[in-house]
Formats: structure tokens, sequence, C-alpha cells
């Protein structure tokens, strides 16, 4: 194992988030502040508990849930395209390193900071709700393994993507629609019954689902499944990724 | 024992474009080795192989006696690769970006280093200036940096003066002696002749994926040293007349001009006496010209003669 390589790709990450702390900081400041006042405010105050849970404390789950997995997304994606985009990749293809040293630089800095983004929006939303988790371990696990996954995900997609609209396209048409389908802002008990069935086919219902189980106590499946879901995407990704450095896919000539 | 051997290298690529047709190649250790050739000659290709950017389609090599593909690790731990393009990150500082590297090639940091190649790179006091505040000459430099900090054993120069001004291209000769004189051995490409003739110990010729010669630049240069003199005479001769066969004149088609080979090298020429012997005969001379045959000139030979066939 290339330690120092692990580090130096991850630290050199690091560093590039915190050249723009501020843009990163304030960001999810803003837009959480904004959903809270939309969603919160104008929607909330029509209805009235979801869950047994009050309208505004119920979105948070899902809120976090909506950022961490589009910053993960978008960091991991990006710090793999740019080497790519200015052609540094070559450093990383001639030094003595392996798959998993390059995804563990690469997307444990991708996970770390959207991890971050996660921690500031919950710390935001205290400001705002009532705040009672119920399973504190459980939550930070889903967590960190929703931060780990898509950073996985997105590591992919900048291997994949050859320019910048296809870097952005992926996000925007298939993973930002999934998260607002997928019972962020309510739960998928207020759809109509063959709703409900079609939207089990969303694997970030069971993400956003299980996250919120561990916040409330309650889910709109079991627990179980929502670790099965999350695993299962965690290895297709490394598989994934596996075979990319296997055969130099858009990589390696 | 050679530190690179290259066996029958293959590169097909995806489009079927052959870019190495089965190169053997041995380098010493401590050598500088100069590899010339036209563009899309399979430099480069040769060069991306070796530090594993590319994957062979058949053949193998080893570095230091690791396989580059199965003991990658190893034999990758000893290279350093200064590319042809200048790929940088421009947000990042130039000390950082150094120590990426070392870092990537798994040395622990060492500040002392950095410094002094940053030093000898005349790059110490624009440490902390952004890439993209850098000339282009600055960023080349940057580059060489970081090829060199992870003290590699081997290491590949692509093109590493193309586009570089005269100052530059000499502080990059001297780097290179001095690297040299550590022990490292360096591989190059180059377009300029006059590259290979000022610091190679070998000049291999490539061209079409194939490597044509690999020899002492010495012997080489001894083919070089070789001078041409042409006389053009007043009057037609039929044939070479007699007193004057030990120099070995060729006599052209219309009879109108006279070649005459020496080495200047050698401890005469012959001029002197071949001019009075031309004289004893009675030719008159029109003119006379002088060519030397530079290593452009066998190279661009070799390289034709490889078109025609």
């Amino acid at each position: 194992m290339n330690i120092p390589a692990i580090t130096a790709i991850y630290v050199y990450e690091m560093k590039r988030f915190f050249r723009t702390l501020m843009e990163s900081f304030l960001s999810p400041v803003i837009s959480t502040s904004l959903y809270f006042v939309v969603f919160g405010a104008a929607i909330g105050s029509r209805i009235d508990q979801v869950d047994g849970v009050s309208y505004g404390a119920f979105i948070v789950p899902g809120l976090i849930m909506l950022s961490v997995m589009t910053q993960s997304i978008s960091n991991a994606s990006f710090g793999i395209y740019f080497p790519k985009f200015i052609g540094t990749i070559f450093e990383l293809l001639s030094a003595p390193v392996n798959f998993l040293e390059i995804v563990l630089g690469y997307v444990g800095a991708a996970a770390t900071k959207s991890l971050f983004i996660g921690v500031v929006i919950l710390i935001t939303a205290e400001f705002f709700v009532d705040l009672d988790i119920q399973h504190p371990w459980a939550m930070l696990a889903f967590l960190v393994l929703t931060c780990l996954s898509f950073s996985l995900f997105g590591f992919i997609i900048g291997i994949w993507a050859e320019n910048f609209q296809q870097l952005q396209l992926i996000p925007l048409l298939v993973i930002t629609p999934l998260v607002f389908l997928g019972g962020s802002f309510y739960s998928i008990s207020m759809l109509p019954p063959v709703w409900q069935t079609v939207t089990l086919f969303n694997p970030v219902v069971y993400l956003i689902s299980g996250f919120r189980w561990s916040f409330f106590g309650t889910a709109d499946v079991a627990i179980g499944y929502s670790l099965l879901a999350i695993g299962a995407f965690t290895c297709i990704c490394l598989a994934i990724i596996w075979f990319i450095f296997k055969t130099g896919y858009r990589i390696k000539s | 024992m050679s530190i690179v051997q290259v066996n029958d290298l293959r590169k097909v690529y995806k489009d079927g474009f052959e870019a190495l047709k089965g190169v053997t190649l041995s380098i010493e250790e401590g050598e500088i080795l100069a590899l010339l050739g036209p563009n899309g000659a399979g430099k480069t290709t040769l060069i991306s192989t070796l530090c594993g950017i590319t994957t062979p389609s058949s053949g193998s090599a080893s570095v230091g006696g690791n396989d580059i593909q199965t003991g990658y690790r190893a034999a990758r731990q000893l290279i350093g690769l200064v590319p042809q393009e200048v790929a940088l990150e421009p947000f990042e500082k130039v000390i950082n970006t150094v120590r990426f590297s070392r870092g990537l090639f798994g040395k622990k940091r060492d500040d002392a280093l950095v410094e002094r190649i940053l030093r000898q790179l005349s790059l110490w006091d624009k440490k902390d200036n952004r890439i993209r505040e850098l000339s282009g000459g600055m960023k080349r430099r940057v580059l060489i940096a970081k090829a060199l900090c992870h003290e590699p054993r081997v290491l590949f120069l692509d093109e590493p003066t193309a586009g570089v001004d005269v100052e530059l291209r000499k502080d990059m000769w001297q780097i290179v002696e001095e690297l040299k004189a550590n022990g490292v051995t360096i591989i190059l490409t180059t377009h300029y002749i006059e590259e290979a003739e000022a610091i190679a110990d070998r000049v291999g010729v490539i061209s079409k994926g194939e490597l044509l010669l690999v020899e002492e630049k010495n012997a080489l240069m001894e083919r070089m040293g070789r001078k041409t003199l042409r006389i053009d005479l007043r009057d037609p001769v039929e044939a070479v007349p007699e007193a004057l066969a030990e120099y070995d004149l060729e006599l052209a088609a219309d009879g109108a001009s006279l070649t005459y080979h020496y080495d200047t090298r050698g401890e005469g020429t012959g001029i002197t006496r071949l001019l009075q012997s031309l004289a004893k005969e009675g030719l008159s001379l029109r003119d006379i010209q002088t060519t030397q045959s530079s290593l452009e000139e066998i190279f661009v030979g070799l390289v034709k003669e490889e078109d025609a066939a």
C-alpha cells in the first residue's frame, strides 16, 4: 500500500477545497436556509405533521441527503475529470500506485468535503427547527456511507465524461430527479398507491428513508432494506471502478 | 547490466494504427540515449508505454529488472517522466505541486531535497507562485522538478527543449550533465540533432514505429566526420587521369566534375596534393565546394530509405 501517495492525493484535493472554503461553506448554508423558508414556512404551514414529526423537521434528513448526494458527485467527478482535462493525469498513470490507492485519495477527499457540508446543513437546520436525533450513530453511519458511495459514483462519472456537459448530464438528468422524487420532502405514504409501488424502484428512496429513520425512528421502508440498498450501490460502484482501471477505460490507450 | 530492457515491444491502437512495430532496445545504466525521429515516429508511444501511460499490445519491457506490467510498482519508482505537453494545474503553487509528485511516488516529504531541486532549476524564488503566473519556460522547469523530486534512476525527457529559449536549453543540458554525473540514466527524445550531438552517449533513430539504428554517438560522428570536395572542371574529361588514381575520385556522368572524399580529422586531408596533381595534369578548375554529412543528413537518409522500402 502506497500510503504517501494516498495522503498526497487526499491533501492535494483538500487544499483545493480550503482555497474555496467560503464558497464551500456559504452555499449550503444559504440554500438550506432558502429551502426552510420555502418548504418549511410556506408549505409547512399547510402540512402540519408527517408521521408524527413537524414538517420543518421532517424535511431535514431529505435536505441533507439532497446536498450530500449532489455535492459528493460533483466533487468527486470534478476531482478526477480536471486532471484528465488539463492532462496532469499522466502523472497518476505513471506513478507507482494502484487503482485502490487513487480511489481512496480522490473519493476520500470528495467524501470528506460532502460530509463537512452535510454537517454544516445539520447545524444550520438546528437554528430553524428542534431536532432530536434518535439514533445518532446510525445517522452518522448513513451519512458517511452516502458520502462515500456517491463520491464513488461521481468518480465514475468523472472518468466517463469527455466534456463539461457530460460531467453535468448525469447529476442533472438522473440524480436530481431521483432525489426530488425519492421522498426528500414528503413521505411516500402520501402518494397514491400506484406511485408508491413505482417509487420503490427509486434507489434513493431507501437511502432517504433509512437516514430519516435514524432521526425520527420512523421509515417508509424497513431499515434493513435501506442498508442493503446502500451496500449494493457501493459494491456496484467499486466493481465499475475496478473494471475501469483493469481495462484503462477512457484514461489509458 | 542494462537498466532498461525492451523486447519486441508492439503497440497497436484501437483504430488499427501500429505505433510501435516490435522495438528491441537495451539501455545501460548511467548513459544518455537520444531518440531521434520525425513527428509520429513512435517516440512518445515508446516512452509512454515504458512509463505505464499506454498499455503495450505485445512484447515486454523492464526497468531495473522489474517488468513494467507485473512489477510496475518497483519499475515506476525508478522512473521520472518529463512529458512533451506542459500539463500542470494552473491554480496550484509551485512547491505544492512538486511535493505532491514526491508523495505520489511513495516518498516521505523532504523539504531540503525539494529546495535543492527548485534552486537548481532557478525556481526557488517562484516557489509560492501559482503555476498560471509562470512563463512557458518556467512551467517546463516545474515539470522537470516534479520528475526529479522522487529521485528517479531513469529519467525520460520527451522533447524537453521543444519551444524553449536558448538559456533554458543550456540550463537543461547542464542539469542533464549533473544527473549523469550522479549515475542517472537519461532517455530523451528530440527533433534537434544538435541536442543529441551535444549531450547523448548513444543515438537511436526511430521512424514509423521501428528503431532503425542505435549507435554510439562517436561512431556516428565518425561517419559524419567525412567531408566531400566537389571540383567543377572548365573542360569535361572522359575518364579520371591515371595519375590521379590514388585519390579515388568519382567522375560525374557528364565528365564535368570530380568528387573527392576525405576525413578532416586525419593527419592530412590530401587536398593540397590533389590540387597540385590536378594542375600537373593540366586540368583547369571552374569551381570547388565542400560539404559535410551531418547527423541530420544521416538521419534524413535513413528515414527516406525507410520510406522508399
